[in-house]
């Protein structure tokens, strides 16, 4: 499973980045978490605001921090 | 809020022992006072409007704006730009999605100005601190701002000084996300939290700014300076704002105190408009995806167009008291 964290460095974006890293970690996933700053590569997702997770290629939320037990379900879903 | 005027009185008289009467004791009174009734209408109001802000996600706005041209495109795209909510770090991939979803640059524009500018939450200040009438003009006049800055910047013909590399983006791609009641309510907390951490030290800034005016500066003085007769008081309101960078929460004590020692009402609008519409960390962002050129085409149109309102509200601003 390979998640992506989009954000071009605000404190929200780093934020986002260790919530998804501990729950990850909480769920003995063996997921590989990156961050990915790069203004092009955020938008080529249709990404419009920051933060955004994407898991799999698919866009799970975005413009906001979504709480970890949102973050478990896109986990699941992606599974 | 008269209620907390009490109390504050209250504290500074019994706790510190300071007569409210005198200058000290008054200036600490309304001090304690002002920066609690900001924060408390801060929180109140961002709340409330980043909850319904939640249901008019830029994603969007996008489409909507994709389905009108002209001025049209421009109008929608500022009204928009008042109700929709973004933080200035997604500037960038907004402005990039927006442009490379087909939308003209001036559109973009027009929702860039009008987004800090006609903050539904600082309106709602602005009424609580003046009145409704001077908020609803203020509104009115920052859309026709927004409006016609955007589609002046369409009409010059100006997409060549647009980074290349935004064409070549996304675009295609339409994200939406079904909210729940309990996401916009998490939302909307985080926003005020985001905010409060954001701006806190610029409350406590310009409330002090504010009491220092409104007690300790003469009215001599200010008038000198920024009197209403002056007919450069306008300009050099707006342009000690333009590089300023301050949220508008933080001017607005500023702003009351000035017009309380005869500044014209234009003249402090002016002010906040210029600190709230043009700031250096978005002038920063901005140049990554628009060439010099575009950018300072934009920052003196809607200079320009600050200046006019300024002056226009010191003329007729007395009509909405």
């Amino acid at each position: 499973m390979n998640i992506k964290i989009l954000g071009s460095g605000c404190a929200n974006c780093k934020k986002l980045f260790e919530m998804t890293n501990n729950t990850v970690k909480e769920m003995g996933s063996d997921a590989v978490v990156e961050k990915v700053e790069d203004m092009q590569k955020i938008v080529s997702y249709g990404v419009m605001r920051t933060p955004a997770i994407v898991i799999n290629e698919k866009v799970k939320s975005f413009g906001r921090i979504p709480k970890v037990e949102e973050i478990k379900k896109f986990i699941e879903e992606e599974k | 809020m008269q209620w907390l005027n009490d109390l504050v009185k209250n504290l500074v008289e019994n706790v510190f022992g300071l007569n409210t009467q005198e200058r000290l004791g008054g200036s600490i009174q309304f001090y304690i006072y002002d920066v609690i009734k900001i924060f408390i209408l801060l929180s109140v109001l961002i709340f409330a409007v980043s909850y319904i802000q939640s249901f008019f996600p830029p994603e969007r706005t996008k489409k909507i704006l994709g389905h009108h041209k002209g001025f049209t495109a421009n109008l929608f795209g500022a009204l928009l730009g008042t109700i929709t909510p973004f933080c200035s770090c997604s500037s960038i991939p907004l402005f990039i999605g927006f442009t490379s979803a087909g939308l003209p640059i001036g559109v973009t524009f027009s929702f860039l100005i009008s987004s800090p500018l006609v903050d539904l939450a600082s309106v709602i200040l602005l009424a609580s601190i003046f009145n409704w009438r001077i908020a609803f003009a203020y509104v009115l006049v920052g859309l026709v701002l927004a409006t016609v800055s955007g589609t002046i910047i369409s009409g010059l013909k100006l997409e060549k000084y647009v980074e290349p590399f935004v064409y070549g983006s996304a675009g295609a791609v339409d994200l939406e996300e079904k909210l729940t009641a309990a996401n916009r309510i998490n939302i909307a907390k985080d926003q005020v939290l985001f905010i409060i951490k954001k701006v806190w030290i610029y409350i406590l800034i310009g409330v002090c700014i504010g009491a220092a005016i409104h007690n300790w500066i003469p009215e001599s003085i200010i008038s000198a300076v920024l009197g209403q007769d002056k007919w450069y008081s306008v300009v050099l309101a707006t342009l000690v704002g333009v590089p300023m960078y301050a949220d508008i929460f933080g001017t607005l004590p500023i702003a009351e105190a000035l017009v309380g020692k005869g500044v014209g009402l234009g003249t402090a609008l002016s002010f906040m408009m210029a600190v709230t519409a043009l700031s250096l960390p978005s002038m920063i962002l901005l140049s990554k995806v628009v060439k010099k050129k575009l950018l300072m085409i934009f920052v003196a149109i809607v200079t320009a167009g600050i200046v006019v309102i300024g002056n226009l509200f010191n003329t007729f601003g007395h009509l909405l008291y």
